[in-house]
């Protein structure tokens, strides 16, 4: 898929979560083909900061041109494009990697697990879902209630289950101690995004009961082109990769976690 | 029009901007957002005689104005090199270098000697200065006695234009730059990345995986910038001179400095199509001081 670098304009930025913005940006001349669980390089207005920000391509919308992008301040390169006003105008590399699969492997019963701002890369599947007549199920993890992120959003496109570790809202516990998963014949495949040690969790389910999974990584970069080889995974079939190119998405099979 | 050309001994550059090792890929990498041919020369990622898995993960950390990079030299080995790379990279308009690192200095000959057979690669980077592998690498680049060594020994075998790079991880550059000229260097490129560390406070841990790695990026600029024009001054072969060029001003100070090219490294990935933003801002400079051709303003420095 071919890769742009595109000045593009701050349509929106707004906090939708305890530290979290929603960035929407706007091409007039059009965007690019793209992917849900493919990411963009965003470039970071600050001086000191050097390096771009990977950030999962969160939605986008065809018509009016804009891609958004839900980002969770966690340093001063967040911190500067959470930052960003409406007029600004911001320079992104996109689209980066490889996304979700879901259509060459005939998904009927998709369940979308997300974590934290995680769950940013499933509502652009739920929407390409969506598209193909697939009504997918969301299981979003989370401390509390207020970390859970645009439910309503996501309730557009399929159902909505939740864990909280403290009960505030759906089932008290983590994502994979949910109800939905005691019967095993309920999905047919599993897309997940969060925390390494939820994805672990949810990939050993999905090994113990033979569900077909994808998990999104998230590792420190710098290219964001598979140039530098600095965001590696090891792999059980290539040794380490590059996570921007090969990735971010990974089948679970490719994954060295199940030793 | 002014005449960008330069030369790195018989070397002919059609422009004074090449791309660093590790930071290009294999340049088709950037074919999406620049026309790579363009560059005077790229210089492809660090090839060993043997495939290496590099370091593990985490490899990088950001710094202010900077990063630390631990890769390792990770790559598929020289035949990979030859069998799957070289018939793509050929095409490319342009000179393509490959950098060649090793354990030993048997693994730098037989490297060399291997790519010498390559019609369309007309020289090699000797990389005698990456901080981030245990055995060799930079341990050659900070004696004159073994950097000359590996030097003499590649020389033997290897008979087109040999650049070797330099670690800045030295008391006297120009020592070690001294040396490898007298070894048969036809040029020496400088500098590779400086030793560093990252410490997450928070987890009470270092950052990469090997606690030190390499230090790029515009912070490192003036560092560079001294090394380059103490080198140029003490030999008689062409500096190549990189070390946080993100601009065709850095480009230009560079070869005031007395470069006769520069290479653009971390900032390829801050923005990747800088390296021609790079050659157009070097013509722009040149014609508005009304110089005729780029070698009027190597060592120019007033």
């Amino acid at each position: 898929m071919k890769k742009y670098q595109l000045d593009l304009e701050v349509e929106d930025n707004r906090m939708v979560g305890p530290g979290v913005t929603l960035l929407t940006l706007r091409n007039d001349k059009g965007l690019p083909d793209m992917v849900g669980g493919q990411f963009a390089e965003i470039q970071v207005p600050s001086a000191r900061v050097l390096l771009r920000r990977p950030v999962s391509i969160h939605s986008i919308d065809k018509e009016k041109s804009t891609v958004e992008f839900l980002i969770q301040v966690v340093g001063e390169g967040t911190a500067s494009l959470a930052a960003l006003k409406a007029g600004d105008t911001v320079n992104v590399v996109l689209p980066l990697g490889n996304g979700f699969s879901y259509r060459s492997t005939h998904v009927a019963r998709p369940l979308l697990i997300g974590g934290g701002v995680g769950v940013a890369p499933l509502l652009f599947l739920g929407q390409e879902l969506a598209a193909h007549a697939i009504r997918p199920v969301f299981l979003f993890g989370g401390r509390n209630e207020e970390l859970i992120l645009r439910k309503e959003e996501f309730m557009k496109y399929g159902s909505l289950f939740m864990t909280t570790e403290d009960g505030s809202a759906g089932e008290k516990g983590f994502v994979t101690d949910h109800s939905l998963l005691f019967d095993s014949e309920s999905f047919d495949s599993i897309y997940a995004c969060g925390p390494t040690p939820m994805l672990k969790a949810v990939a050993h389910w999905a090994r113990e009961h033979e569900t077909a999974c994808e998990v999104s990584l998230e590792h420190r970069m710098a290219c964001g082109i598979g140039a530098c080889l600095c965001c590696v995974e090891d792999t059980a079939d290539s040794g380490n990769v590059c996570v921007c190119k090969e990735g971010p998405v990974f089948n679970i099979d490719r994954l060295k976690w199940f030793n | 029009m002014v005449q960008l050309n330069t030369k790195i001994g018989s070397l002919e550059l059609k422009n004074p901007v090449m791309t660093a090792s590790g930071t290009f890929g294999y340049g088709t990498e950037y074919a999406d957002f620049m026309d790579i041919s363009r560059l005077g020369a790229i210089i492809v990622k660090g090839t060993t005689l043997n495939p290496r898995q590099g370091n593990p993960y985490p490899r990088m950390a950001e710094t202010p104005s900077g990063m630390l990079n631990a890769v390792g030299l990770q790559n598929k080995g020289v035949d990979h090199f030859v069998d799957h790379i070289y018939p793509e990279v050929r095409k490319i308009q342009t000179n393509i270098i490959v950098n060649v690192s090793g354990s030993c200095i048997d693994d730098y000959v037989q490297t060399a000697c291997i790519i010498n057979t390559l019609d369309d690669i007309p020289a090699i980077e000797l990389n005698i200065s990456c901080p981030n592998v245990k055995q060799g690498g930079m341990a050659f680049g900070v004696n004159p006695d073994s950097a000359a060594q590996v030097v003499e020994a590649v020389r033997k075998a290897y008979d087109k234009t040999l650049i070797v790079k330099l670690s800045p991880n030295v008391t006297d550059i120009t020592e070690i730059a001294r040396a490898v000229e007298g070894a048969g260097a036809d040029s020496v490129s400088l500098i590779n990345t400086m030793l560093g560390m990252a410490i997450d406070a928070e987890r009470r841990k270092p950052i990469l995986s090997t606690i030190t790695g390499g230090m790029s990026g515009p912070a490192v600029k003036p560092v560079a910038l001294r090394m380059v024009w103490q080198t140029a001054k003490a030999v008689k072969i062409p500096v190549i001179g990189l070390g946080g060029i993100c601009s065709a001003t850095d480009a230009v100070e560079f070869l005031l400095a007395g470069a006769s090219a520069v290479q653009i490294g971390t900032a390829n990935f801050i923005d990747p199509s800088i390296s021609g933003k790079v050659i157009d801002g070097i013509e722009e400079y040149l014609e508005r001081h009304n110089f005729t051709s780029v070698q009027e303003i190597i060592g120019a420095l007033e």
